[in-house]
């Protein structure tokens, strides 16, 4: 039995039906096709699938689509500017080489600005203890704490 | 060199790649979608070691959704092949190694929990999951050989009935008569048995494949995360599917993360790629992280005892190694040549040693196939090397930094006794950079600071050489490699003079996009924007050989350095005639064709556009098209080496350390882009650490169950586990390759694991402990204080 669900993505309205059994980010890679939401565990680890639900960063594989009812949703692919220019965040980490394959770049994003907004000026030991939730193989994570230090910095 | 245009040699440019993947517009293998897809969900063996008596699929097949279920038993009748291995190893008997069947699907018997025993083609992913689960398979369970250090001795079960004794080959390197006269005449022996802790690679990226058949064309096209899809092409048509290679196009579009894992040819991608054909559908396989614990393969698993002997003076006088390595169940791909050839070649290090014999003895057990992971023997030798040289110099009162130093490789090119001759370092020179900006001099104070703090404070010195740029094609031959490791590039000049690269290499994180056009901006003297490198894709690239062995660059830039030298010499004849000179009279410079002496000259641009337009041109003698393609082959490996110092602070009340201090500097010859190096020996350090504080892949030792198949059990370096590090390059330039270069992909990897241990057992040495297994949990570091206090 499908549900209906309603919601906004990216500041656009959604509605869908889906298996009430459905994942968020199933929901927005599948459905949506908004495949910068990337998977990379099934156990709610490796936060590459984070994403922003009204306002907040969580981990789109620990929530069932339907649980998105009426909220707002920012995905990667919503961040930067209307007119394309991107986010600071986004800026930095390409700045201070904060990404390598790029796999985990979303969610580190996603978490590094709500990091940043619930702490703008936070120490370097706040900065690892924030992206804690969030796995990076390639980067050893040097370079992603030098961007969110020179996002903080600069915003 | 230095750059003479913006974004050229030696600048930090800014990635290209960097757009999509900060936007989400990258393009990974799940990414991909192709109307009328179906999804691939694989029954996997929750036993270690079982015979399969039966398997039923009739509830399954009669699940919602489903399209199809195929078995071993569908393979063999279908005459598909198995998995082959790339590199034949002959053991001390002059016999080959034992290769046993590789089946894509088990036949008769599961050897590793996660073997696959049966694929489920449906109309979604869900609705093939729902009914794997419906498949009833009679297993008959056996006893399991899962240990390395045990599985060879008599009673434990047979992995494969052609090695009963689960040995593979016992392979020997070096001359070990020599070997056993100079430790009888030695002053000192250091002896250590150790073993080199199992990780599992953990790209973010699980392992994915899209694969489809075509009727109108007769033809397949694989989208597949692949380090190199030439080779996993040429594996999978001519050993395994039987299928003409023209026939298949493989692509392996962004990849997320590989460190070795991506190499190699593995049953998922083979199976849904023979199975489009046979469902006339297109079909997707993405891999659960459970399942990419349980199947992908592997890194490390050695068992070693090795020993060093030393004069009276600490001069190294040999060296005896024996070592057990884990191969799995299976052969996979280059599994055979990671424990010997990519291992006891290097255990020289950076040292004089004048004699070295090494042991490996290739196990099979009932655990995931074991691989390339990062370094991929190269960290096992360093940890060898680096360790026996750090226990020695404690057991003989000799300071770290001075024992290396009097035993380092002065003078080059120097032939090691186990095979390599390295072209140039300067060993000297890393050791005294790390330990100036790891502030050596200072660390007595600062242990005096944390022991009033009640810390322990300890310093690890790994002074590491690699051997990289693989690989000279004969002499890869004559050791055993069954396909050659020569790289491919093209270089496609466009008539308004810009520039498409296609590389062999691959980039899965690399930055290749960037660093390659950074060459050719450089060599063509054209904008770095006008430069757009392709990698990848088996339809749009001559051939490639792949990235690993932190080849990208030595290899795949100098076949990329060769087709630039065909272009601009055929520009020459081009500029000659529209300047009306003679070919050896015009020079390029600064991307300009001049004739030399004089202030005539013709852009690089308007020889483009006339090899395209050739209205005036030599056509008598020249074909018009600006498009060149080179293969290269190596003459030699090329040698990374590096130092690097790790300080630790331990609390003895926990057993927790930290990584308080972490020095590198390191020697990859010339570099192009100062960011990227530094960010790849980032990453390598990680997982460095990682394996020597954090990561440990555990099968119990009885049912061979993977006790760490989650994130919640393997632990992964976190952003809070690991400290801010300190990197530096010194440069004594490659000197068989035009670039100079040598690699930087592993160094990392490679150099960490010994330096972080020896810091923790030079903290801990007051106490009187010695030795210290990796990974050193807190637990670990605990109980080795309580027992030295005991």
């Amino acid at each position: 039995m499908n549900v209906k669900l309603s919601l906004t993505v990216n500041g656009k309205a959604v509605a869908a039906e889906v298996d009430p059994r459905t994942l968020l980010v199933q929901f927005l890679r599948e459905h949506l096709r908004l495949t910068g939401t990337h998977v990379g565990c099934d156990t709610g680890q490796c936060g590459a699938c984070t994403i922003h639900l009204d306002g907040r960063a969580v981990k789109s594989c620990n929530l069932l689509a339907v649980q998105a009812q009426g909220a707002e949703v920012t995905t990667i692919e919503g961040l930067a500017a209307p007119n394309g220019d991107m986010h600071p965040m986004q800026a930095a980490f390409k700045e201070c080489h904060g990404l390598q394959c790029g796999f985990c770049t979303p969610g580190m994003v996603m978490s590094a600005t709500a990091l940043l907004k619930d702490n703008p000026k936070p120490t370097e030991e706040q900065i690892r203890a924030g992206l804690d939730g969030n796995f990076c193989r390639c980067t050893g994570y040097h370079n992603i704490v030098k961007a969110v230090q020179s996002c903080a910095a600069g915003s | 060199m230095g750059a003479n245009i913006a974004n050229g040699i030696g600048a930090s440019a800014l990635r290209k790649e960097d757009q999509r993947f900060l936007t989400g517009a990258g393009n990974y293998t799940d990414d991909i979608n192709i109307p009328g897809q179906t999804y691939a969900c694989f029954l996997r063996s929750p036993h270690a070691h079982a015979a399969i008596r039966k398997i039923d699929t009739r509830a399954a097949a009669a699940a919602p959704g489903v399209v199809a279920i195929f078995t071993g038993e569908d393979l063999a009748e279908a005459k598909v092949g198995g998995l082959p291995c790339g590199w034949l190893i002959t053991d001390v008997n002059g016999q080959p190694m034992k290769e046993p069947p590789h089946p894509l699907l088990a036949q008769g018997k599961a050897r590793h929990v996660g073997d696959q025993v049966a694929v489920v083609i449906a109309e979604t992913y869900l609705q093939a999951k729902d009914a794997a689960e419906l498949i009833e398979v009679d297993y008959e369970v056996l006893d399991a050989a899962v240990d390395v250090a045990t599985a060879t001795q008599p009673g434990q079960p047979a992995v494969h009935d052609i090695a009963p004794d689960n040995v593979c080959y016992v392979w020997g390197h070096g001359d070990k008569a020599a070997v056993d006269k100079a430790f009888a005449a030695a002053a000192h022996v250091t002896t250590l048995e150790f073993r080199n802790n199992r990780l599992i690679p953990n790209a973010i990226e699980p392992r994915a494949a899209v694969a489809q058949y075509s009727r109108s064309e007769d033809a397949y096209t694989l989208h597949v995360a692949n380090q190199n899809p030439h080779v996993e092409r040429l594996l999978m048509t001519a050993f395994v599917l039987g299928l003409p290679e023209h026939k298949v196009r493989v692509i392996a579009p962004d990849v997320g993360g590989g460190f070795g894992s991506k190499i190699f040819l593995y049953a998922e991608e083979t199976v849904i790629t023979w199975a489009a054909k046979r469902v006339n559908r297109p079909i997707k396989w993405t891999a659960e992280r459970s399942e990419s614990f349980l199947a992908d393969a592997h890194g490390r698993d050695h068992a070693t005892r090795a020993e060093l002997a030393l004069d009276k003076d600490g001069k190294f006088l040999a060296m005896r190694v024996h070592t057990k390595a884990n191969l799995g169940a299976y052969l996979s791909t280059f599994a055979s040549s990671v424990p010997t050839i990519l291992y006891a070649t290097l255990l020289a290090g950076q040292y004089a040693t004048p004699a070295i014999y090494a042991e490996v003895t290739g196990v099979f057990t009932n655990t995931a196939p074991v691989d390339a992971y990062r370094g991929a023997g190269r960290p096992e030798a360093t940890f060898t090397v680096e360790r026996l040289v750090s226990a020695a110099a404690l057991e003989m009162g000799i300071d770290q930094a001075e024992i290396r130093r009097r035993n380092f490789i002065t003078s080059f090119p120097y032939a090691t006794p186990v095979g390599l001759t390295y072209d140039t370092g300067n060993y000297e020179a890393t050791l005294a950079a790390a330990m100036k900006i790891a502030d050596v001099a200072g660390f007595p104070a600062r242990r005096e600071e944390a022991k009033k703090r009640g810390k322990l404070r300890g310093l690890g010195y790994s002074c590491y050489i690699e051997a990289c740029g693989l690989a000279p094609s004969n002499v890869a031959g004559a050791l055993g490699a069954r396909a050659g490791l020569f790289e491919a590039g093209e270089i496609r000049v466009h008539p308004t003079g810009s520039v498409t690269v296609f590389t062999g290499s691959h980039s899965h994180g690399q930055g290749h996009e960037t660093t390659f056009a950074q060459v050719v901006a450089e060599r063509l003297g054209i904008p770095f924007e006008n430069v757009d490198v392709v990698h990848g894709d088996t339809g749009r690239i001559p051939f490639g050989m792949g990235t690993y062995g932190s080849r990208s660059l030595a290899v795949g830039g100098t076949a990329i350095m060769k087709a630039l030298d065909k272009v601009i010499d055929k520009g020459r004849k081009i500029a000659a005639h529209l300047l009306e000179a003679a070919d050896s009279d015009i020079v390029f410079e600064d991307g300009n064709f001049k004739v030399a002496g004089t202030d005539k000259q013709v852009a690089f641009g308007q020889v483009a556009f006339s090899a395209y337009v050739p209205h005036n041109y030599p056509l008598d003698r020249l074909e018009p098209g600006l498009d060149e393609t080179a293969f290269y082959d190596p003459t030699n490996f090329t040698y990374p080496a590096g130092s690097h110092i790790c300080e630790v602070e331990i609390d003895p009340e926990t057993g927790v350390v930290r990584v308080v201090g972490y020095t590198a500097s390191d020697d990859f010859g010339n570099v192009i882009n100062p960011m990227i190096v530094e960010g790849q020996v980032h990453g390598g350090l990680a997982q460095g650490i990682g394996q020597a504080l954090l990561e440990q892949a555990v099968y119990d030792p009885d049912s061979g169950q993977l006790l760490t198949g989650s994130y919640g059990d393997y632990a992964m370096p976190r952003a809070d586990d690991l400290p801010n590090f300190k990197v530096d390059t010194q440069v004594t330039p490659c000197t068989h390759n035009p670039l100079g270069v040598k690699g930087c992909g592993e160094a990392g990897a490679i150099g960490s694991p010994p330096a972080v241990i020896s810091a923790v057992i030079d903290a801990l040495k007051e106490l009187g402990v010695r030795d210290m297994a990796m990974p050193a949990t807190p637990h670990r570091v605990w109980q080795a204080i309580q027992s030295a206090r005991a």
